[in-house]
């Protein structure tokens, strides 16, 4: 929000001139408010390695972060670039396999990858989308400019937080919105189904959607639930399907009911005990023979997780030359790959200023964040490298930007990242904004809820 | 719609009606209590009025495993707050709760907030404040709780098949529990033989129809002393008392008359023959037979269709 001289940015001054003007009484009071409110309305979350049962509130704060419109402009058509290119690779990866045989790629990180499905080899899916719903995570660093830190294509999360998170400040502060030209993100369901929809198996003139769910014990079930009621379509779990005839069926009160397309917030390898892991109780068993034959649609498809793979994450630029021909318009992040022996002499002699993360990590667990670690930590993490060194890549610390916060001693910066959600089905759509996670301790770059981050709410500015 | 979320729905409405006609039994029980009676033979417990909420709901063998002597305190704590009891109030408040929780997309977010609400109060609440406050106290707010989801399910909510299920396990759970409620006259002795139809019977049954609600629509109705005859009339056959047998019977046959299809209109007959024996039953017929060996009769049958709609609509075995 600031700038190099401390000034704040001028997308921000109509927000801090109010802040300056509200009594500090009533915006405690409304902080009051929307704590109160989310956990009425059980926004809440599980937390693993906790009690069963355990529901906490992910901490919300009242003070949003804005994006110009012109900063969106670009972004977004980075993320659609981005997400395409992904979508193609997918695509190529289980079929001709082009990329790898052009050299641009290197064919063991693919087809070695414990992501890589060889059962969807050769498979065609609708429209040739994998990744329906993308979930990418960007950081603003340096001089201001974009950086993409991971692809999130299996089944991300989220989105129920940026519809929440707005609505609760629309109820909150009204006025901000009658005075400010700040772009709706409540039509997202709308789009999602009108997305799913378009990719159902063809010949369905009015498919049925449906999400599936683990359970009410899943830590992002409110998500799944808030989804379905919002697009007005069944929230099933495993046991209210079954397959016959290689058909998909809801077991419903006035008997079974066929459904086209499943958006499946079920990871892979337990969507089906008969296909993947035979002890999967939350699965359909037969649903992947469905699938196959073209009976049903995934999304996301399975084996997409090859795509967001850490290991893989460096490629992406080159993906986007070889299928698109165009330059990448979003950064990545410089990676070094613990696997080269080059790249691995370099992290371990700079871990100190590295962020280590596991390749199959997720959730901001198992990484180590190299200015904030202890001897310690680093003598851990330097033995797992030379354990397991294709299981680990380092980029270098980026300077976040932040956005002031409330804490415990006021207003204060702390670090943000931002996940905008990208649609894929016949078009390419997203809404502007997604959500903002903010990292709530002094100095941490850890925004993951799991780890006591904090979300926003995202404003983006009509141009 | 989903099997599973019918069966959730059915089961939410049932628990919360559950935790307001336990409420009711312990109001009418504390009402008892207050009034004078002599224990007619020392030892027999069950002749206590604090048994009587153990026995009409089943839960007495459960209540002597845990609890040594029988008191108002105990009944209390074991109908009330206790977590392991199901049966308890705070149990069936939880229950509903988590069935909201697992089918919330069904229901509006309006009760989905209002039970959520209702059940983050009843956590923080501990005995000692149930009896530091009063206990009707207490009562009057699990009834005023399930008025309110009540009403904004009535509120709220579209007409559609998650509705139906919903009133369908209010009124079955109702007819249930008014019958075990009417029936609790039935083990609540008198002092003697002498005194049936005089002052302490009188207020016997005044108790029990203020804890269904009748005590001011028997006024209205019949403007003349409390008899037996009459509140068993009221509260069985009559269909513009909200609470009795046949409105309760009402309702459940209209809702399965519009969610069955010709493969489940078995149920909905059975429920039609059920709800026939009241629209057509004459208080004499029942008081011969016995109020006591009727109702008994009707917990059974409304039992049975319970189970029948489970079979067919929300556990199917295909």
């Amino acid at each position: 929000m600031l700038t190099a001289a401390g000034l704040a940015r001028s997308h921000y001054l109509p927000f801090s001139g109010w802040l300056e003007k509200t009594p500090p009484a009533r915006i405690a009071q409304k902080r009051d408010e929307a704590e109160r409110a989310f956990h009425r309305v059980g926004i809440t979350f599980a937390v693993y390695g906790e009690d069963g049962g355990t529901e906490r509130l992910i901490p919300f704060d009242i003070v949003p972060r804005i994006i110009p419109a012109d900063e969106w402009k670009l972004l977004e058509r980075g993320l659609r670039q981005r997400v395409q290119a992904l979508n193609l690779f997918l695509h190529d990866i289980y079929h001709e396999q082009a990329i790898l045989k052009a050299g641009r790629l290197p064919a063991e990180r693919v087809l070695n990858n414990a992501q890589f499905r060889p059962e969807m080899r050769g498979m065609d899916v609708p429209g040739g989308i994998y990744a329906h719903i993308a979930g990418v995570d960007v950081v603003r660093a340096g001089e201001g400019e974009y950086y993409v830190l991971e692809d999130n294509l299996r089944v991300p999360s989220g989105v129920s937080y940026m519809l929440e998170n707005r609505k609760m400040m629309m109820r909150l502060f009204p006025e901000l919105f009658a005075t400010q030209s700040i772009r709706p993100v409540q039509h997202y369901p709308d789009l999602l189904l009108e997305n799913l929809r378009t990719v159902a198996p063809s010949g369905e003139e009015l498919p049925t959607v449906a999400v599936l769910t683990p359970g009410a014990h899943n830590s992002a079930y409110y998500e799944h639930a808030f989804l379905a009621q919002q697009m007005g379509v069944e929230l099933v779990e495993g046991q209210d399907l079954f397959v016959q005839n290689e058909t998909v069926y809801m077991r419903t009160t006035r008997g079974p009911q066929r459904v086209h397309v499943l958006y499946r917030r079920v990871d892979d390898d337990f969507l089906d005990p008969r296909a993947f892991r035979t002890d999967s109780m939350i699965g359909v068993p037969g649903l992947f023979a469905a699938y196959r034959a073209g009976r049903v649609t995934l999304a996301n498809a399975i084996g997409t997780g090859v795509a967001d793979d850490k290991s893989i994450y460096p490629y992406v630029g080159e993906m986007i030359r070889f299928y698109l021909a165009e330059e990448p318009v979003l950064n990545n992040v410089p990676t070094y790959l613990c696997h080269r022996a080059e790249d691995r002499a370099y992290v371990l002699e700079h871990l100190p200023e590295l962020v280590v993360k596991e390749t199959h990590g997720a959730g901001g667990y198992g990484m180590l964040v190299g200015p904030a670690s202890t001897a310690a930590e680093r003598e851990t993490f330097r033995a797992r490298i030379l354990a397991h060194p294709d299981q680990y890549i380092a980029q270098p610390t980026l300077a976040l930007s932040t956005c002031p916060t409330f804490v415990e001693s006021g207003l204060a910066p702390r670090h943000i990242d931002l996940r905008p959600y990208v649609l894929s089905g016949k078009t390419v759509d997203l809404v502007p904004g997604g959500l903002t996670r903010v990292a709530l301790r002094e100095g941490s770059l850890v925004v993951n809820s799991s780890q006591g981050g904090g979300t926003k709410d995202t404003w983006v500015l009509a141009g | 719609m989903l099997c599973r979320t019918a069966n959730e729905l059915f089961w939410m409405s049932r628990h919360i009606e559950r935790a307001e006609n336990m409420a009711r039994m312990l109001d009418v029980t504390y009402r008892m209590s207050l009034l004078p009676y002599e224990v007619v033979e020392p030892g027999l417990a069950w002749a206590e009025p604090w048994s009587v909420p153990l026995v009409t709901s089943g839960l007495a063998t459960e209540y002597y495993e845990r609890f040594a002597e029988l008191s108002a305190q105990n009944v209390l704590r074991f109908l009330i707050l206790d977590a392991t009891n199901p049966s308890s109030i705070f149990c069936c408040l939880r229950a509903a709760r988590e069935s909201a929780r697992s089918v919330r997309g069904a229901i509006t977010s309006e009760m989905y907030e209002d039970l959520n609400s209702a059940w983050l109060e009843i956590r923080r609440v501990d005995f000692a404040r149930v009896e530091a406050d009063g206990v009707s106290e207490f009562l009057d707010w699990v009834k005023m709780r399930s008025h309110l989801f009540r009403g904004v399910t009535f509120g709220t909510m579209l007409r559609d098949e998650a509705y139906h299920f919903i009133r369908l396990g209010t009124h079955l759970e109702r007819a249930d529990n008014t019958a075990r409620i009417l029936d609790v006259k039935y083990h609540t002795l008198l002092p003697s033989a002498a005194d049936v139809g005089g002052a302490v019977d009188y207020y016997q049954w005044g108790a029990l129809l203020r804890s269904v609600s009748g005590f001011e629509s028997y006024r209205k109705i019949y403007s003349d002393v409390i008899t037996p005859r009459r509140v068993a009339e009221l509260l069985i056959l009559r269909e513009d008392m909200p609470r009795s047998l046949h409105a309760c019977m009402n309702f459940i046959h209209e809702t399965l008359e519009r969610i069955c299809d010709p493969s489940t209109r078995e149920v909905e007959r059975s429920a039609g023959e059920l709800h026939a024996k009241l629209h057509y039953g004459k208080t004499d017929d029942i008081i011969r037979f016995g109020l006591h060996e009727y109702l008994v009769d009707f917990l059974a049958r409304i039992s049975t269709l319970g189970n029948d709609i489970s079979r067919h609509f929300l556990v199917p075995s295909y």
